[in-house]
């Protein structure tokens, strides 16, 4: 265990590397540091010599140096746009990406272990044809038409709910601002959950109901039929839990992806988190803003998957097992 | 191969169609068969765009910016000229659906034969030869997954186009996004194959070639390869509705398709500025018309899935 571990440790250490050297060729790249700073009135000797003090004239692999020791103690640049640390900025829109992402994963949980287990234990009623149909469909749905129809249905028509913005937010621990705690940011956060969670909605129920098909044949689903315990305990109980190993790996996986795919959802919407953030960065060429968003980015990527293959590895033994003899 | 070996029963291509298995499940398939005659008439109108349009959307000279925000011409203020209504620029939508289709189809083609290009090649080489090139190969595509193909397409995209400047960026976006949607998946069909590889390597056909002495290149492609090709088949339908909808997403973003020659995806994000106003048809138009291209794939990659069962990655 230990070993798997480790050998997980380095594999995302060298992940990280990796990023930090790409986004560090693309800050080098994009845009002129010196231009944002001094503007456009400064003659050519003065450029040169602002050149040389500020190291732009070293080898990359200098720089490159310079920029990770800044890096590992936490500073990744200024942004040229907000006048701030560019960690601060990303940051400060975290909680609002987090608790969208939150919100979607609620929903898939409570929504897709009922409708998997019912669609596998109910294999011909109409209910679970019509679930697996809507599956299907909504795998088609590009995740910003969703939003943009919820929009226009619940927003425009109808009126009932909030179509742009966070609303209402309260401060929780002193830093964190939070939506979940009052009735408008609970409203602004319905439409952009739903959006995102449609995405992965119909692949979840997808998976538990083919895992939990499999899992009701087994022998030891026949024994506890046999030795007439309830039902309901059998298929929530019994099968349910070895149903789970699959949908955790996938999950831990796709957690990932939504963050991915809150850009988009944050576009539709306007939602002031990192991705609508990332967008803007882009528009204005705000090289430091970007590389930072990278980073970071990167960074819940492999500390996601990192801890995915960790729970994993706790709880399948023949993981644990392949670990111990390699 | 067999009229090679039977020329006594000398059989056309579409005789052995008609006499295979997946045809005769396929007449037996109401959804399968309405999908693929739904696919065939989008993929038509797509091809002879030119043709069947009625205006050309690129052509500035036909557009009049007095017609833009036509709505259909079923509804009270429609015009009968413009069947789907206008868009903001004063586009026939019809003509602009069609030839956006057009694209669609291109990107999501070419990305996914650049995607079954990597895949084949890296795929076959880790089944084949195992080992350490195995191990590296596979830990390399799990890294490659473990990043969302939507975030690696919209960071290299973004960071291209702020590069490059949104002028250069517009005139190269179809090659980019064929580029990057196509690198991005490649493992999806590594895995798939090396999975394959690894059943075909053991049996005897393999050991025979070996034995005439054949090189490893001439037995992964002439004689492995042929034999794993109905996984391929599954997976390349799914894949060309992803990249469909990958394009729509990068296009609605406004890292695709430029406004001037739109995808469906930069057809919908235009008409999104304009939903506001009650102009809904230059969205949702284009949106059902990507909805049911992207679900009469899945529906076909679904039932090519379950016909040829094929032992596909899990997990």
């Amino acid at each position: 265990m230990l070993l798997f571990l480790a050998r997980r440790l380095i594999q995302g250490l060298l992940v990280m590397l990796v990023i930090s050297f790409i986004s560090f060729a693309i800050q080098d790249n994009l845009g002129d540091p010196l231009r944002e700073m001094v503007g456009q009135s400064v003659s050519e000797a003065e450029r040169q010599q602002l050149r040389d003090e500020l190291g732009l004239n070293d080898p990359f692999l200098v720089q490159y140096g310079r920029f990770m020791a800044k890096a590992v103690q936490g500073d990744l640049g200024t942004s040229y746009f907000f006048k701030e640390p560019a960690l601060d900025v990303i940051l400060g829109k975290l909680p609002a990406t987090l608790e969208l992402v939150f919100g979607a994963t609620l929903l898939i949980i409570v929504l897709s272990i009922p409708a998997g287990v019912y669609c596998a234990i109910h294999p011909q009623s109409w209910f679970s044809k019509a679930i697996l149909g809507w599956s299907i469909l909504g795998i088609s749905i590009p995740v910003f038409l969703t939003a943009i129809l919820l929009i226009y249905v619940f927003s425009i028509e109808l009126g009932w709910l909030p179509s742009y913005g966070r609303g209402e937010v309260d401060l929780i621990f002193g830093s964190w601002e939070s939506g979940f705690f009052n009735k408008d940011g609970l409203l602004h956060l319905v439409l952009p959950c739903i959006s995102l969670a449609s995405i992965m909605l119909p692949l979840f129920i997808r998976l538990i109901r083919s895992e939990m098909v499999e899992a009701l044949h087994t022998e030891y689903v026949k024994f506890a039929k046999a030795k007439g315990l309830k039902l309901t305990r059998i298929y929530y109980l019994h099968a349910l839990k070895n149903t789970m190993l699959p949908v955790i790996t996938v999950g831990g996986v796709q957690i990932g992806t939504m963050v991915a795919y809150t850009i988009l959802t944050e576009s539709v919407f306007q939602w002031p988190g990192m991705g609508f953030m990332f967008l803007e960065a882009v528009n204005r060429v705000d090289a430091p803003l970007i590389v930072a968003y990278l980073i970071v980015v990167g960074a819940i990527f492999v500390i996601v998957n990192t801890l995915v293959d960790l729970i994993y590895g706790l709880i399948n033994p023949t993981v644990r097992l392949a670990g111990k003899s390699a | 191969m067999n009229e090679a070996v039977v020329p006594a029963r000398p059989e056309t291509r579409w005789q052995r169609i008609r006499q295979s298995n997946i045809y005769y499940y396929f007449l037996r398939d109401k959804v399968a068969m309405v999908s693929a005659v739904i696919l065939l008439l989008m993929v038509a109108g797509a091809l002879l765009a030119p043709v069947l349009a009625p205006q050309n959307p690129y052509d500035m000279a036909q557009l009049d910016i007095m017609n833009s925000e036509l709505p259909p011409a079923w509804s009270e203020e429609g015009d009968s000229q413009f069947l789907l209504g206008t868009d903001d620029q004063g586009r026939d939508l019809l003509s602009t659906i069609l030839y956006g289709t057009r694209i669609s189809l291109t990107i999501g083609l070419f990305a996914v034969i650049l995607q079954a290009f990597l895949g084949i090649v890296v795929g076959l080489t880790a089944g084949y030869f195992g080992g350490r090139i195995d191990g590296f190969l596979m830990r390399l595509a799990d890294i490659q997954l473990s990043f969302s193909t939507m975030m690696v397409a919209i960071i290299v995209l973004a960071v291209f186009q702020a590069a490059f400047g949104m002028e250069l960026y517009s005139r190269m976006a179809m090659l980019m996004l064929i580029l990057v949607i196509g690198i991005a998946e490649w493992p999806q069909y590594a895995r798939t194959i090396r999975a394959s590889v690894l059943a075909e390597k053991q049996k005897e056909y393999v050991e025979a070639t070996r034995v005439m002495g054949f090189g490893p290149g001439r037995i992964m492609f002439r004689h492995i390869l042929p034999n794993c090709l109905s996984p391929i088949l599954v997976i390349s339908t799914v894949q060309i509705a992803n990249a469909i909808i990958s394009e729509a997403a990068l296009s609605f973003l406004g890292l695709g398709m430029p406004p001037s020659q739109p995808s469906l995806g930069a057809l919908i994000s235009s008409g999104f500025e304009y939903i506001f106003s009650g102009t809904w048809w230059i969205t949702v138009i284009p949106g059902i018309v990507l909805v049911v291209l992207v679900l009469v794939m899945n529906l076909l990659g679904d039932w090519l899935r379950d016909v040829m069962n094929p032992k596909l990655y899990k997990g």
